[in-house]
């Protein structure tokens, strides 16, 4: 439609060539039209999401504008209809210069064993300004600051450089909160309250933030070192699981164009690296289909029936952002969600029971390593109520970054690893499973299984591309043979507290609604390869998750036969006594409290 | 992550959610409920922001932010009696920074610091408007007109 | 009768507040208490000589008064007529007791139009402004101009803003007017925070009327409802006025539902200020309003179409909106008949440090430095050389004797590489160095930084940096390129006013004293022997007498020298504290 209106345009000129823009463009976009890169660094826009950063506070991205007395910031300047724009002037030259050595002045050198070395943007910024000294270095105060590790995230400030994308990402997208710029001037950075560490804030360990820094002041933390003891201690037996937003994205990391999938030779490098037993997540996202899907149709079932007490919609729990976001900000309605525990989770228990009864190892001889896009999946592992005496179900949760910097280390040839096939029996898994990792993915792979299960009848078509894409909240209704089921989706969890907020108030008109915290869902994870702003990335991932899914033999998860198999030998009936001992979790109120003395 | 338990009496918490009613609770007034809690507490320690936070609904971190960006907002207690030396272009021009010295010298303090036992606390300020005066100090509510290095010590003394 | 005691901050820290107490006293005993009126005014502008007291209609200008004095004002001027002559002010270059400020040089070329009202009238009560023409202006626009009409009267009287940038006001009003909205605002900057300048202070403590007259003035003309103004919490007194100002204009209806009976409506609310410097720029003015850190935004969007919660903010300062009322009344061809071609009417600037009148002035714009300096001024404090006056504050710079014969006026003192401000007008003399000048503005901009934009977050603190190890006589010559290197792409690439101006004081002493730069990085030295690092305190041995009184006093035992035999400094030990050269009676202690 928009391309119909008669939409205004403006003339403008850029380094001698002239352009026509839409009206209100920025100098910025109108100069990335015509294939002139101005360099940024605080700006970042990912345009598919809705989600732009741009303080205007670098001042690296200043361009000449004919007629006004100071330079433009070219990423939040409007163009003007006739302006004469140049974008390397001597003067803008020796000014982005200039800002450059002013920020560098005020970081850390440390790049050889910065965990951000080599893929860090103000790394590369100075690279390309061809920075090769501070003058007055030793004179130049530089700001210091605590540092903080939290179980997810390691706060480094002395490398903060106020780009404010975390802050951005923390409060506008995530309405989480948890960081904020504080102090003034010299000293000013992006910090929890009280320059606490993360874990006394209401962070939800999303790692949102960690997936935007341009440099090393926020980065995962690093468990490679844990899983090379484990792997190297005969007396453990190693088993590793994968999620299915890692096979998506961890290609890139070895140069290929986003979008690869790389599942065959995860597989391998995983084989390669010395687990013992290398799993599929996915497996385990089916298995959450069973309990999810079944208790979803209970609570169904007895809404239908008028049951007050029915608590719906159900909410999903597989995102433990999500989880934590809700135990921070919804804690009233922390009966609303879904108990099913997340698919690490699940997969962690099975596989320290059932399968370690299967193999005969005792469950403190075996060490469950997750592989997650995800950062917020290193604290859920660390949750109490997922341990049997101290012995946590999942011992590591390492970040789709850390393997490849896993691989790189072993000097594994990955772009030419012959494909491998998971080992039996937690490696098989179904199209549901694996589309888990896109936002939609969930509820789309309990649809399949609750149609078939609540209706007897199979399904004509098991792509619902109503469910798929990437606006923030999308919403659905799927006709379950007569029944309409309303589907609420939100990724980002700004997007999810709207929804939340009309469940709070009785407004919403959903059975079921699924959450995702990251944007895009776990392929935009905190924990995968960096996009640098860029969301065709993220686009791409989505779409080799689809892909996946549609090479799949199976694609409902309750068709997937080792399930079945699973069901049968070990849990009984989804939603059994056994079943919810060991798939099922329970919420905590986290919301922070005011005492009040007497 | 872990949930934050801050403890407060009945009596502060109270004041907190009058100030806050008082401006509506809202949020666009957390200035206006930062000085009036400041006014009545003398200074905003992080429980406080806490309660601030909870009553108007926003982020401590949010409220963390905007305290520490103004310097009229402390989060340690003044002394009781507070020395602000002025530190304005006129005061300077006549010698604030040795009067400044001075207090430093004879309080065994920096700027912003409180003495331990809280009797003084040293500040700068810029410009109290009392230019003739210059160099100004103010302490507590009074003020001290054309003072060099060499009155400190006397005026300290008033307060002993 | 009426004695009016200045009740401005400088005479209120030297007692004025006793003073008017004991006046009442002597008068009540002498049973006068309801003929003569005792009123505490705003600042009489003449703070050095503070306290002032002023006795109408004789225009008797008392100066310095003690609390004491009370008694012989009173039984001898109010009872007998008679002027106590030892408190007039005494003429500095005749040296003669003066009665009558008009006859006052500090006075004689001023126009006070900002602070007509300011030491003449009882801010506290309305009635007195009204008698002054107050809300008359207002009545006028209510009642016979339209929005449009009164916009015209403000651009043809050529008013540009006070608070710095000198924007003018009538056009800025007239942006704002057209921006549609369901809600627009009249935002009052009273964020005076600039080192040195206390003129906002004054007029809201002694004339508060005259502002929210304005700003109602302000509002019909843009169509705005609501006025804010937003006050720094430090300026107690301005705020209790204010507020009372306030409380009876709505028991007047002079602000409120249907002012003065007609279709328009305005009220005013407070914000308070946090101490944050750079919440003078009018963005980050209107986010500390939202209850947010005080970062200014790129501009545009300007407040003018999207200001305070998203609406349309037509944002002025005290001192522009302080003239508004006298331009409506008197008409824009008076005002206009002021000043130079490009500035019209007045300016009024906190005139401070080495001179003999400190205190407040108001002068028609294309007065010269030297009119301001040595006439209004008195010349300079003990005698010393004049050397430069600083105007403009820390965004502004210095300006020298080749200066002195400038007509000032906004672009004026830009082509002069200074700038208008908010009017702080701080004189030096020859002992002030100006590298260390530079410095302290730096060290003030570092300090009110609010850190959002890299130029202004480390660049400035990179300069104040560069200029302390120029001061300790460690820096070179390619560091002054260096230095203005920096300064320049500050001033080119920061995000809001602050920044962009912060390097001026830098600059504009570069391009006037270079050569004192020159000479702390080559010969290490300060010429004008402030720089304690650069100084070298010797013991000139003919006039020493071996008193002992420097080797006695010096901290760190640094001076040798026997009983009556010459003494001796050992500069590797010397801290270069001066107690040495405060205790030598004989001059003998050198400086260099």
């Amino acid at each position: 439609m928009r391309g119909r209106m008669t939409m205004e345009t403006i003339k403008l000129t850029i380094d001698n060539k002239q352009i026509e823009v839409e009206k209100g463009t920025t100098i910025l976009g109108a100069a990335r039209r015509m294939g002139i890169d101005i360099p940024t660094l605080c700006h970042m826009k990912l345009d598919d999401l809705n989600i732009e950063n741009k303080p205007g506070g670098c001042r690296i991205c200043v361009v000449e504008v004919q007629g006004r007395r100071n330079l433009s910031p070219a990423c939040i300047t409007k163009c003007d209809e006739g302006a004469v724009v140049r974008t390397h002037t001597p003067r803008v030259m020796n000014a982005r210069r200039t800002v450059m050595e002013f920020i560098l002045s005020d970081h850390p050198k440390d790049c050889l064993i910065c965990p951000k070395s080599g893929n860090c943007e103000l790394q590369n910024m100075a690279i390309r300004l061809g920075i090769r000294e501070i003058t007055g270095q030793e004179i130049a105060e530089m700001s210091t600051y605590r540092k903080d590790t939290s179980p997810s995230i390691i706060r480094d400030l002395d490398k903060c450089i106020m780009c404010r994308r975390c802050e951005m990402m923390c409060n506008e997208v995530q309405t989480v909160g948890a960081l904020s710029a504080v102090n003034r001037g010299f000293m000013a950075v992006v910090a929890p309250a009280f320059e606490q560490n993360l874990e006394y804030s209401p962070c939800t360990y999303c790692g949102q933030c960690v997936a935007v820094c341009p440099t090393g002041a926020l980065t995962e933390v690093d468990h490679t070192g844990d899983v090379l003891r484990a792997i190297a201690d005969p007396s453990k037996t190693v088993v590793v699981q994968t999620a299915p937003a890692v096979r998506a994205a961890l290609g890139e990391e070895f140069g290929m164009k986003p979008g690869s999938l790389v599942t065959g030779k995860l597989v391998s490098a995983l084989k390669e690296l010395g687990f013992d037993y290398v799993f599929d997540t996915d497996f385990a996202a089916d298995l959450t289909i069973m309990e999810e899907g079944t208790e979803l149709l209970a609570r169904l079932g007895k809404f239908l029936n008028g049951d007050e007490d029915a608590n719906i919609p159900i909410l999903t729990s597989c995102c433990p952002g999500w989880v934590n976001f809700f135990e921070h900000n919804f804690p009233d309605l922390k009966d609303v969600p879904s108990t099913a525990k997340s698919p690490q989770q699940m997969f962690g228990a099975i596989a320290k029971s059932y399968f370690a009864g299967k193999i005969n190892v005792s469950r403190k001889d075996m060490v469950v390593v997750s592989i997650m896009p995800c950062l917020a999946k290193k604290y859920e592992s660390q949750r109490p109520e997922f341990s049997v005496d101290g012995n946590p179900d999942v011992d590591f949760s390492i970040s789709t970054r850390e393997l490849a910097h896993f691989i790189k280390q072993a000097n594994i040839d990955f772009n030419n690893l012959p494909d491998a096939d998971f080992d039996r029996p937690l490696g098989e898994s179904t199209g549901a499973g694996v589309i888990f990792g896109n936002t939609g993915g969930v509820i789309e792979a309990a649809v399949r299984t609750a149609y078939e299960l609540y209706t007897g009848k199979k399904l004509s078509r098991l792509d619902f591309d109503e469910l798929r894409g990437m606006e923030g909240v999308r919403q659905a209704t799927i006709n379950f043979d007569g029944l309409p089921i309303n589907i609420g989706i939100a990724h980002g969890l700004g997007n999810a507290r709207k929804l939340l907020d009309d469940v709070r108030a009785g407004r919403s008109t959903f059975h079921a609604i699924e959450v995702m915290a990251c944007p895009g869902g776990c392929i935009g994870g905190g924990g995968q390869p960096l996009h640098h702003g860029d969301s065709s990335i993220l686009k791409a991932r989505a779409r080799a998750i689809y892909e996946e899914d549609k090479n799949k033999t199976i694609r409902v998860s309750h068709e997937n036969p080792y399930i079945i198999n699973l069901y049968k030998e070990f849990l009984g009936e989804p939603n059994s006594e056994k079943a919810h001992h060991l798939l099922h979790t329970h919420y905590f109120d986290k919301k922070a409290k005011i005492i009040v003395k007497q | 992550m872990s949930s934050i338990k801050i403890e407060l009496r009945k009596e502060d918490v109270d004041k907190i959610n009058e100030i806050c009613d008082s401006f509506g609770n809202e949020q666009s007034e957390l200035i206006n409920v930062l000085h009036k809690t400041q006014e009545h507490f003398g200074y905003l320690p992080a429980e406080i922001q806490e309660a601030i936070a909870s009553k108007l609904n926003i982020p401590v971190a949010q409220v963390y932010g905007v305290v520490t960006f103004y310097s009229f907002f402390t989060m340690t207690p003044k002394g009781r009696h507070p020395i602000s030396i002025c530190m304005g272009t006129a005061c300077y021009v006549r010698g604030a920074e040795k009067v400044l010295d001075e207090f430093k010298k004879e309080l065994s303090l920096q700027v912003g610091q409180t003495t331990p036992d809280g009797k003084f606390s040293l500040s700068s300020l810029r410009c109290v408007g009392a230019c003739g005066l210059a160099p100004v100090v103010l302490i507590g509510e009074k003020t001290y007109g054309r003072v060099a290095p060499d009155d400190v010590q006397d005026i300290l003394k008033e307060y002993q | 009768m009426h004695l009016l005691v200045c009740g401005g901050t400088s005479c209120r820290a030297s007692e004025s507040a006793l003073i008017a107490e004991s006046l009442k006293r002597e008068l009540e005993e002498k049973g006068l208490g309801n003929e003569v009126q005792v009123i505490m005014t705003g600042c009489f502008g003449l703070c050095e000589k503070g306290p002032v007291v002023k006795v109408m209609p004789d225009n008797a200008f008392y100066v310095q008064v003690k609390p004491e004095d009370a008694a012989v004002i009173v039984a001898e001027h109010v009872i007998k007529g008679k002027p106590v002559k030892r408190l007039l002010y005494v003429n500095p270059s005749t040296g003669e007791h003066v009665s009558g400020s008009g006859l006052m040089g500090s006075y004689r070329k001023q126009i006070r139009i900002a602070l007509r009202n300011c030491g003449s009238i009882n801010p506290e009560n309305i009635n007195e402004y009204i008698a002054r023409e107050g809300y008359a202006a207002i009545g006028k626009c209510v009642t016979e101009y339209t929005a449009a009409d009164v916009i015209d009267v403000i651009k043809n009287s050529g008013l540009r803003g006070r608070g710095g940038a000198g924007f003018p006001t009538g056009l800025k009003w007239e942006i704002a007017s057209k921006n549609q909205a369901d809600q627009k605002y009249v935002v009052c900057n009273a964020d005076e925070g600039d080192p040195g300048a206390f003129m906002d202070r004054s007029v809201l403590e002694g004339d508060p009327h005259s502002v929210l007259e304005a700003m109602a003035i302000c509002g019909y003309a843009i169509g705005a409802t609501k006025g804010l103004i937003y006050i720094r919490a430090e300026y107690p007194l301005a705020i209790q006025r204010l507020k009372i100002a306030i409380g009876q204009a709505r028991d007047y209806g002079l602000l409120g539902n249907n002012i003065l009976g007609s279709d328009f409506s305005f009220d005013i609310d407070l914000r308070y200020g946090a101490g944050a410097f750079v919440c003078g720029e009018e963005t980050a003015l209107i986010h500390s309003m939202e209850g947010m850190r005080g970062e200014p935004t790129n501009k545009p969007p300007f407040p003018a179409e999207s200001g305070f919660m998203g609406k349309p903010s037509n944002v002025n300062n005290v001192e522009t909106f302080a003239s508004v009322p006298v331009i409506i009344n008197k008409g824009w061809e008076w005002f206009s008949s002021i000043g130079t071609e490009k500035s019209k009417g007045t300016k009024v600037f906190a005139l401070a440090g080495k001179i003999n009148n400190v205190g407040l002035i108001e002068v028609p714009m294309g007065i010269t430095l030297r009119e301001i300096i040595f006439e209004i001024g008195g010349g300079i404090k003990n005698g010393k050389k004049f050397k430069a006056v600083q105007t403009g504050g820390p965004s502004g710079g210095c300006l020298t004797e080749h200066h002195l014969d400038t007509p000032i006026d906004f672009d004026n003192l830009v082509a002069a590489g200074s700038m208008m401000g908010s009017g702080g007008m701080i004189v030096m003399d020859e002992d002030d160095c100006m590298v260390s000048i530079a410095k302290f503005f730096l060290e003030f901009t570092v300090e009110e930084s609010c850190g959002k934009c890299t130029p202004c977050r480390i660049g400035n603190k990179r300069i104040y940096e560069l200029l302390t190890y120029i001061t300790k006589g460690n820096g070179t010559l390619a560091d002054l390129d260096r230095l203005r290197n920096m300064c320049h792409v500050i001033k080119d690439t920061s995000l809001c006013g602050l920044g962009q101006t912060s390097p001026n004081p830098v600059l504009s002493t570069m391009d006037n004293f270079m050569d004192e730069y020159i000479a702390h990085v080559t010969e290490k030295r300060c010429p004008a022997g402030s720089c304690r690092d650069l100084m070298k305190y010797t013991i000139i041995e003919e006039k020493c007498v071996g008193c002992t009184a420097c080797a006695r006093g010096c901290p760190v035992n640094a001076i040798s020298g026997e009983r009556k035999e010459p003494h001796f400094i050992d500069q590797e030990k010397c801290i270069k504290c001066g107690a040495c050269f405060e205790r030598c009676k004989f001059g003998a202690v050198l400086i260099n």
